[in-house]
């Protein structure tokens, strides 16, 4: 099986696609049979450092209902200067460029090791890239001057030709003008009031006057610089400017009196942002940033009152339709959501404050035109500021890793159809023959928009194999499927990433074990877990669980060997040993267990995980556990309550948060101080250790996670508890004052009383 | 005066009676009339402390007799008359005497009678000469009139002759009789020119007095001028007696005239009550065109009357007057002399047309107050005073009233009962100026401080504590004056009474012992129980391509940097209170946020003008000096901003609303100063459209020239005065800008309209700054409420000028300047009471400009009366042409004009038949009888009937009617005066080396000379006319150019010259320019250039381009009305 780690290794790294199925089922009704279905999760941006993007486009097939692009698949006639489509076997002529074509002058498209390769479209005049500031003013004065002080640094890092724009809000929205000397200007909108884009594009003056042309003077053109420039300004022209118009920025001056919140007009502020883009830079890669420190509490979007005596919306709440503005707030951020998607603008929301902030409400923003989503307790923390800083980190070549504006394009051979995708894009509605009825996440289409897209943005596409039972494909055939990628790149080139992947059909009944073998566990307990989460955004709780739990029962029984009712005699195979694990995490998981987490918390978590690469989207669904110890060198041990003991240093990563956890003894002598003795250096090492590896995690995680360092006995150590599998609890008194472990006060199921039931349901004959 | 006197006449009569008696024997006896006159006046002058307000009750005194009219069958009511008269009379002046200073009053009706007295003889006497020098008198009168008239009519056409000529001397004399006729010269010679009046004045002043003084200018000659001393040339020389009229006139007349005036009415009040109704009765004679002629002579003829008369005159007067009663008995014989007039006018018909001079002069009675009684201090302890008119200079002691430049009255004397008013027509009305401006040497209101509990006040009706409130039971309790009951005084205010039931602290206490002071509002005055903020002022300047391409933003810009180190300030603070805002505006608005602590100022552009709202709070309302430099900042950049605009279309009512959102943002109440200049077309609330029609015009349509396009001004100045907002607007318009709805909001909050059409800065930035820095710096009071409450038996039914009202009784003004004007009219809903009169207290709670909330109290005493005469006696015509004129211009609004000035026209008519139904003394219908106080109102309706608004001319666009008719809706008296009747004064005549102003002239085109220059102002406008004969030298000395064609008449100042004409003539300028509350533009008209037309649109006695009637037509058909109504 190693072969098929292998494989699934070297393509992940090849094409940044990972499927749950390596080998397909050949027909329909096998593939749905398979109970996990056949899908695969793409990162399109996944960084190669090998591959040099060529500066040619791509040639497409000559079909107008395929236009596929040309791959190492197609059938090359070198004498006749043709080449098939292996999706619609068209066959197409060479375009003239391609003259010179022969067997051993390949075009790199053709090379088998080029199934991904990224053309950059030399078309069109480039355009800016733009950085739409949108901040809350409503903030305690030293969060504001914390966010300041990060929205000035964050000036010198954006490319110097990319154009800034400012609008800050409180009660009121202002849009500030960037261009104007001596007096600063903005215009001022109040925030109760929604706008239609029309209207907002009037009030700011977007909408060019009709002068009337004078009679034997036309007008130069030059004379009128673009509309839009007095308030998107090059960063480079006005960086002193903005800077100090920055460092200007005062609180929301209305007074809030007691018991009251400020007023926030989060909902008109973005509202603008995005009239303010769709007017001016449509379809142009664009990010609105929002930084929000509260609640919306007024206007249109609004999602408490200002009345603190009411508090924001709980889960509660929401169960008992108890919260009066959800369900219009969302409404009026899903239409910003997918206008800012029309126009190719993604929505970014940095959201400071120890309360809720709405994120349940905005979530659509950053989910659907692919921005960043941050929450964090203050603007003034490391975790918010790093964060931040990370958004303008570059790439080894120095470029931004950040893409806009992109369109997916998904191409199938005609055994296959497309269901669906989740992750960070919204739906183009392109219908096309490859598209399938049966819909899974969001469907019915073959093109998807992904407004904001970086290297970890990873989609996960759901397929349904159509092949029929009795139309066997032949043997040794090939399912295919084509990504095609167009994004506008941080350099403000527009390229086009192609990956073309093709897999063997098998047929279920004869090659069972085929299949088996290569079925990818990870990935499809993360496909599952987008399937399931995206479920809990429309559904209730309990039904996700119970639909999680039915599949996992079926895919024991399809695949696991036992003797029938018998529990004991249940094994599974290697390819799938894991899998129950990742559901029995996934179960506990903030993604789909509301309990004990806020809605706006949910939102963030279920946003993360609805765009993290495979790797990052199993840390979230099972935590790794690092354990560091005298006894060795650091090891991953069971995410386990067993796994915790007094001479052990833990560390945990649940990309979320990082917790370091010293065991009692460690804590103990922490105490002691003996890491300050010379004859104890080791453990100073011991202690070090952990917290080198974190940082390093620290370092490169986007968003930045929560840090806590933590012991036995502490506050924060509920973290880790709540995450361990709680093999030990009150309840099996045995492990009481053992050192095996430390027991949970849960009444959680432990994995194995999970596993117990499982096997017992996959056994039964009855089910 | 002698208007007074004429009211006077028939309750005087009753108690003068025996003075006049006396007076009039011993005037008789005296004769002496020069003498006498002299030393009358001498006497009067001497007594006119006491007296001066005799003077007037003289008129009153006259009028009595006219009322005694009422007697009216002259034979027969004379004698009964008398006695009744007698007892009315002192009834009456009991009345106005006894309620609160009985003596006092008393002296001012019987004052008049006895300054009279002492005058008398010597009024007599003129009078007598008067009468003497007409000797025929009939004859005489009738031969006056027909001189009046042919001396008119030789002016004026015939048809002016029917009604007028005859009426004003004939009737008088006619109706009067001989003896009316010899009253009717003696006032007319009093009206008119204050001196013949001293001839007339005694007895015929009244109705005669007028038509005499008509007569007589004609006889004199000159008319004007020639008053005085022509009066009795005039006199003499018409009356056949000439030749004794006029050695016994001249002299008197000469010396006395002048003296006579005083004398006149002094005398008039013994006489005068009868003069005055004579002159009143300036009726034409019975039959109209030829009447006319009769009447005049008729008039004429009573002068001449005089010898025969003198015994007979007064007679006469007394019969045409009321004092003749008086002195009918010792006149008895006089009245069979009376006859003889009566007789005489009538025959003497050939009269042609009216004598302009001859008619009554606006200028001649404008002159004799002035002389009369422009030099005592008026005090107010007395009630129901009619105070000196308008256009005198005199100094007010406030004794208990409030000072008439608070509060003027239509008339000092109240019917009793509705029945009489209704009768009269009379409108009672009071013009009220809260917050005056009162010259230096005059106190300002008291500030009182009743502690926590706040001001006394009536339990019931809630009247605060004034000097007319009774104290009793040894100074527990007091009585409210208004309603009678009875109040506890709380134990922090008592105070023991001294043996005349009087507190001990009267005199400590302005609210027991003044007619106007002002309380500390306590915090329940105050809305929402909270002290108000310092009121804040919100500069909102037009930066669209018109205001900036005209230079207008940087003129206001610059202005604004110096300016605001003036903001109006409480008294002793040391720097204003007030907050001051910016606001830029097109299509857009922008707000400014100059705090202090700010490097630059920040601009905030609200585009969101459906829906207004302020965008900041902290840093737009600062304090002038703590932003200095952030302001300046601004005001430097915000003409560079807008340099380059391209804008052209403006937004109107959203700039209202942010201005009015901002203060409330700011819990203050404040004013907004906005400079607009164009119609507000762009997309928003309020946005107008070009309605301009003048094919509307004289259209049952017309009037929606002067109703808002939309009700959404309206509802916006509710709010705007809810929250204390007043609006001040500065319009610069190029063309049609709908003043009718933009004024809305600021005439609804207290605010002023300014325009200035056609605006160029080089010609009219003067004007603009001048008044900028006026309104800037005038004091306001802000967030008002005004209450006027009244006796019990009338009421405040219906108030004029620029506020709002929610209700029927508050007025509420967001905003009250010292300027503003408000008009209340009562009307009977119960008897009144002669004994307690009617007592007005207007309460104004405002804020004033230091945030402090304040009430201002107003009270004014007036007197009832239960006969006509009284009430015709006390009337002050300019007031009531304030009234009238702003009757019909809110009419306008609802009514077609024409039906307007017919309203107009008739109630004028009904108030002069009325008067002379009741109140004459009986005289051929002919004879138009004026009463004296009226005397002018023909000619001052005719000019409101000519008015812009009434009756446009074709020059006259739809939005300068709606601006002056706002404008005049909220003017007080002394500007409606001006307005209505411009003042004209030929330059030349100016005396370099004084102060004093040369006599002014009648506004007729006929009396300018070729080679003079005339100075005419009205408020508005002041226009330099320039003859085409003019000296050489006196076009240098003014204009420094060399010659008539070299003057340029773009001119908008004169040049500033060194020499003393130019000096003087500047410096007169300039004094008209410090009176008025707007800065007036001036003109320079040549004669006989294009600009005359415009000029001579303010010849108001001439017949105006737009039809309007001249002076002596008008007077024709108001006598025609009248005698209509007599029928």
């Amino acid at each position: 099986m190693a072969t098929y780690l292998e494989f699934i290794q070297q393509n992940e790294e090849r094409d940044g696609v990972r499927f749950s199925w390596n080998v397909w089922p050949s027909s329909r009704l096998e593939a749905t049979r398979m109970v996990v279905p056949l899908a695969c999760l793409l990162t399109p941006l996944k960084e190669r450092l090998d591959l040099p993007p060529v500066q040619y486009e791509p040639v497409l097939c000559s079909r107008q209902t395929c236009k596929a692009v040309l791959n190492p698949l197609c059938q090359v006639d070198y004498r006749a200067k043709l080449w098939a489509c292996n999706f619609c076997f068209q066959r197409n002529q060479f375009p003239p460029a391609y003259a010179g074509i022969s067997e051993v002058n390949q075009p790199a498209e053709l090379m088998p090791q080029f199934s991904t390769i990224e053309y950059i479209v030399q078309r069109g005049s480039p355009t800016p890239l733009i950085f739409l500031y949108v901040v809350d003013t409503c903030l305690e004065e030293e969060d504001l001057q914390a966010l300041k002080e990060s929205l000035q640094m964050s000036l010198s890092l954006l490319p110097p030709e990319a154009l800034v724009g400012l609008i800050t809000f409180g009660r009121m929205v202002q849009v500030h003008e960037l261009s104007c000397e001596g007096i600063s200007k903005s215009y001022v909108f109040r925030g109760t009031k929604d706008l239609t884009a029309k209207q907002i594009q009037d009030m700011l003056g977007l909408t060019r006057p009709v002068v009337p042309v004078q009679q034997g003077r036309p007008l130069q053109p030059q004379e009128q610089p673009p509309i839009s420039s007095r308030f998107l300004q090059p960063v480079h022209k006005i960086d002193m400017n903005l800077t100090d118009l920055l460092g200007e920025l005062q609180r929301d001056p209305w007074p809030v009196t007691q018991g009251k919140r400020p007023l926030r007009s989060t909902g008109v502020a973005l509202s603008i942002a995005v009239g303010l883009l769709e007017g001016t830079f449509p379809n142009t890669g664009a990010r609105i940033m929002l930084f929000t420190g509260g609640p919306p509490t007024q206007g249109p979007g609004m999602v408490v009152g200002d009345e603190l005596k009411t508090p924001i919306r709980s889960w509660h709440d929401i169960e008992k339709d108890n919260a009066r503005f959800m369900k219009k707030a969302t409404k009026h951020y899903e239409i910003l959501a997918n206008r800012t998607a029309a126009n190719g603008h993604c929505i970014d929301i940095y959201a400071c404050a120890l309360d809720q902030t709405g994120l349940l409400e905005m979530k659509c923003c950053a989910n659907l035109t692919g921005g960043h989503m941050v929450m964090g307790d203050s603007f003034n923390t490391s975790l918010f500021k790093q964060t931040f800083q990370r958004v303008f980190s570059k790439d080894f070549n120095g470029e931004f890793r950040m893409a806009f504006g992109a369109t997916l394009e998904v191409k199938t051979s005609r055994e296959l159809k497309i269901s669906g995708a989740i992750g960070p894009c919204v739906s183009l509605n392109a219908k096309g023959p490859c598209v399938s009825e049966n819909e899974l996440g969001i469907g019915g289409t073959c093109q998807w928009k992904i407004c904001s897209l970086d290297p970890s943005s990873t989609l996960a596409i759901y397929f349904e194999v159509v092949n029929q039972h009795n139309a066997p494909i032949p043997q040794g055939g090939r399912g295919a499927a084509q990504f095609v990628t167009q994004y506008q790149h941080s350099s403000t080139q527009r390229r086009i990433r192609v990956t073309t992947i093709a897999r063997n059909w098998a047929d279920a009944q004869s090659q069972l074990q085929h299949i088996e073998a290569a079925f990818d566990q990870e990935a499809a307990a993360v496909l599952m877990a987008r399937l399931g989460v995206y479920r809990a955004e429309s559904e209730e709780g309990p039904d996700v669980l119970r639909w999680l739990d039915r599949q996992l029962i079926r895919l024991c029984q399809k695949f696991g060997q036992y003797n029938k009712d018998d529990p004991n005699s249940f094994r599974l195979s290697d390819s799938f040993s894991l899998y129950p694990q990742f559901m029995f995490h996934l179960r506990r998981s903030p993604f789909l267990q509301v309990f004990n987490n806020s809605p706006d918390e949910s939102s963030y978590y279920r946003h993360h995980f609805a765009r993290q690469d495979l790797t990052q989207s199993l840390i979230m669904i099972q935590p790794i556990l690092y354990s560091y110890s005298f006894s060795g060198p650091p090891e991953p041990v069971l995410l386990d309550s067993s796994s915790i003991l007094a001479d052990r240093i833990l560390l945990m990563d649940t990309f979320f948060q990082i917790v370091i956890y010293l065991g009692e003894t460690i804590a103990q002598w922490q105490k002691a101080g003996y890491q300050d003795m010379p004859e104890y250096e080791n453990f100073k090492h011991l202690l070090q250790a952990p917290l080198d590896d974190a940082q390093e995690i620290l370092q490169t995680r986007f968003p930045m996670p929560r840090y806590i360092n933590t012991e036995h006995g502490g506050s924060q150590a509920r973290f880790l508890l709540s995450k361990v599998n709680p093999s030990q609890t009150h309840n099996n008194l045995y492990a009481w004052g053992q050192e095996s472990g430390s027991p949970i006060l849960t009444d959680d199921v432990s994995l194995q009383v999970f596993m117990d039931h499982l096997k017992k349901l996959a056994v039964s004959s009855a089910s | 005066m002698s208007v007074n006197q004429q009211a006077h006449t028939g309750l005087p009569y009753g108690q003068p009676q025996p003075g006049y008696q006396g007076y009039q024997q011993s005037g008789y006896g005296g004769q002496q009339m020069p003498g006498v006159h002299h030393s009358q006046y001498g006497a009067y002058n001497g007594p006119l402390p006491g007296y001066q307000q005799p003077a007037p009750p003289q008129g009153t005194l006259r009028a009595p007799p006219t009322s005694g009219a009422p007697l009216p069958t002259s034979g027969a009511p004379v004698p009964a008359g008398q006695p009744v008269y007698s007892q009315f009379g002192q009834g009456d002046v009991q009345n106005g005497i006894a309620t609160s200073a009985v003596q006092m009053q008393r002296p001012s009706a019987s004052q008049p009678f006895i300054p009279g007295t002492a005058p008398t003889p010597v009024s007599q006497p003129a009078t007598f000469q008067q009468y003497g020098p007409p000797p025929t008198s009939a004859q005489q009168l009738t031969n006056h009139m027909a001189g009046m008239q042919i001396g008119s009519s030789t002016s004026a056409p015939p048809p002016a002759g029917l009604g007028y000529g005859p009426p004003t001397s004939v009737p008088p004399a006619s109706g009067s009789f001989t003896a009316t006729g010899s009253g009717l010269y003696t006032s007319y010679s009093s009206s008119q020119g204050p001196p013949p009046v001293t001839m007339t004045h005694g007895l015929p002043p009244t109705s005669l007095s007028q038509g005499l003084s008509l007569a007589q200018p004609a006889f004199s000659g000159p008319p004007l001028s020639a008053q005085r001393l022509p009066q009795a040339p005039g006199f003499v020389p018409p009356p056949c007696s000439t030749g004794i009229g006029p050695s016994s006139y001249p002299p008197t007349t000469g010396a006395p005239r002048p003296s006579t005036m005083q004398g006149s009415q002094l005398p008039g009040q013994a006489l005068t009550g009868l003069p005055t109704s004579q002159p009143n009765h300036v009726s034409s004679p019975p039959p109209h065109p030829s009447m006319s002629g009769p009447a005049m002579t008729g008039l004429q003829g009573p002068p001449p009357p005089t010898h025969p008369s003198q015994s007979g005159y007064q007679m006469q007067q007394n019969g045409s007057f009321g004092q003749v009663r008086g002195p009918q008995p010792n006149y008895g014989g006089a009245y069979p002399g009376t006859p003889n007039y009566g007789s005489q006018p009538a025959p003497p018909p050939p009269p042609k047309r009216l004598d302009p001079d001859s008619i009554p002069s606006p200028i001649q009675v404008i002159e004799d107050d002035r002389n009369n009684r422009g030099s005592e201090p008026f005090i107010t302890g007395v009630r129901g005073q009619v105070p000196p008119l308008v256009t005198t200079n005199f100094l007010v002691k406030d004794q208990g009233n409030a000072s008439p430049r608070y509060i003027r009255c239509t008339s000092y004397n109240i019917p009793c009962t509705s029945d009489m008013a209704k009768q009269s027509q009379v409108p009672l009305a009071a013009v009220i100026k809260p917050l005056a401006t009162l010259p230096t040497d005059e106190a300002p209101p008291y500030l009182v401080d009743h502690g926590e509990p706040g001001p006394i006040r009536c339990n019931r009706c809630k009247a605060y504590m004034c000097p007319f409130m009774q104290f009793i039971e040894g100074g527990r309790r007091f009585q409210c004056c208004f309603c009678s009951c009875v109040t506890e005084v709380p134990p922090h205010y008592f105070q023991h009474l001294d043996h005349t039931g009087k507190r001990v602290d009267f005199y400590d206490r302005p609210e027991l012992s003044l007619g106007s002071y002002e309380f500390l509002a306590t915090v329940s005055y105050c809305k929402n129980n909270k002290f108000p903020n310092p009121p804040a002022f919100i500069f909102m300047i037009d930066v669209s391509y018109n205001a900036v391409k005209s230079g207008l933003v940087r003129l206001i810009c610059e202005e604004l940097k110096s300016l605001l180190d003036y903001l109006p300030r409480e008294g002793n603070m040391e720097e204003s209170a007030i907050r001051v805002g910016f606001v830029t505006y097109n299509k857009v608005l922008h707000f400014y946020n100059v705090k202090s602590s700010l490097a630059q100022p920040q601009m905030m552009v609200v585009s969101d003008v459906a829906d207004m709202f302020v965008p900041l709070l902290d840093g737009f309302l600062v304090n002038v000096n703590e932003s200095r430099t952030v302001i300046v900042s601004l005001l430097d950049q915000i003409p560079e901003m807008f340099a380059d605009t391209r804008e052209t279309e403006t937004v109107f009512a959203p700039v209202i609303q942010a201005g009015m959102e901002a203060l409330k943002a700011a819990e203050c109440a404040g004013k907004l100063f906005i400079f607009h200049t164009s119609l507000p077309i762009a997309e928003a609330p309020g946005k107008l459209k070009n309605r301009d029609d003048r094919k509307l015009i004289n259209t049952d349509k017309e009037k929606t020239l002067f109703q808002p396009q939309t009700s959404f001004y309206s509802n916006l100045a509710k709010d705007c005065v809810a929250q204390g907002c007043c609006v001040d607007l500065f319009l610069f318009p190029n063309q049609y800008l709908d003043v009718a709805t933009l004024g809305v909001v600021p005439y609804q909050t207290g605010g002023t309209i300014y325009k200035y059409a056609y605006f160029q800065l080089e010609t009219d930035q003067e004007r603009f700054l001048n008044d900028l820095r006026k309104d800037v710096q005038k004091e306001v009071g802000f967030d008002a409420v005004m209450r006027v409450r009244t006796s019990t038996g009338i009421r405040a039914t219906d108030f004029f000028g620029a506020f709002y009202m929610s209700n029927t009784t508050d007025v509420e003004l967001a905003g009250l300047d010292c300027d503003k004007t408000i008009t209340v009219e009562f009307r009977h809903d119960d008897k009144l009471s002669e004994d307690s009169g009617a007592l007005l207290q207007c309460a104004l709670l405002y804020t004033n400009c230091a945030g402090q909330r304040r009430l201002r109290i107003h009270n004014l005493s007036l007197n009832c009366c239960t006969q006509l005469a009284d009430l015709y006696r006390n009337c002050e015509t300019d007031t009531l042409i304030n009234f009238l004129a702003k009757f019909a211009y809110r009419g306008v609004l609802n009514n077609p004009v024409k039906t307007v000035r017919d309203t107009l026209i008739n109630q004028c008519a009904q108030i002069l038949a009325c008067y002379r139904k009741n109140c004459a003394s009986p005289s051929s219908a002919g004879q138009l009888i004026l009463p004296e106080c009226m005397k002018l109102l023909p000619v001052y309706l005719n000019c409101v009937l000519k008015s812009d608004v009434l009756q446009p001319g074709a020059e006259v666009t739809t939005d300068d009617r709606a601006y002056i008719r706002q404008l005049v809706s909220s003017m007080d008296v002394a500007e409606t005066n001006v307005f209505f009747y411009p003042r004209l004064l030929p330059l030349t005549k100016v005396d370099v080396d004084s102060d004093t102003l040369p006599a002014a002239i009648r506004n007729s085109e006929e009396r300018l000379s070729k080679g003079d220059m005339y100075l005419l102002e009205n408020g508005l406008n002041i226009f330099v006319w320039v003859g085409v004969n003019v000296q050489q030298g006196l076009i240098q000395n003014l204009f420094g150019v060399s010659s008539f064609n070299h003057i340029s008449s773009t001119l908008s100042t004169l040049p500033v010259l060194e020499n003393p004409f130019s000096k003087r003539v500047r410096s007169i300028i300039d004094m008209f320019q410090a009176q008025r509350s707007r800065y007036m533009k001036l003109i320079i008209v040549k004669q006989e250039d294009k600009l005359e037309m415009l000029f001579k649109h303010f010849l108001v006695e001439d017949k105006s381009m737009s039809g309007g009637a001249s002076y002596v037509d008008f007077l024709c058909h108001m006598h025609k009305e009248i005698r209509q109504l007599l029928s």
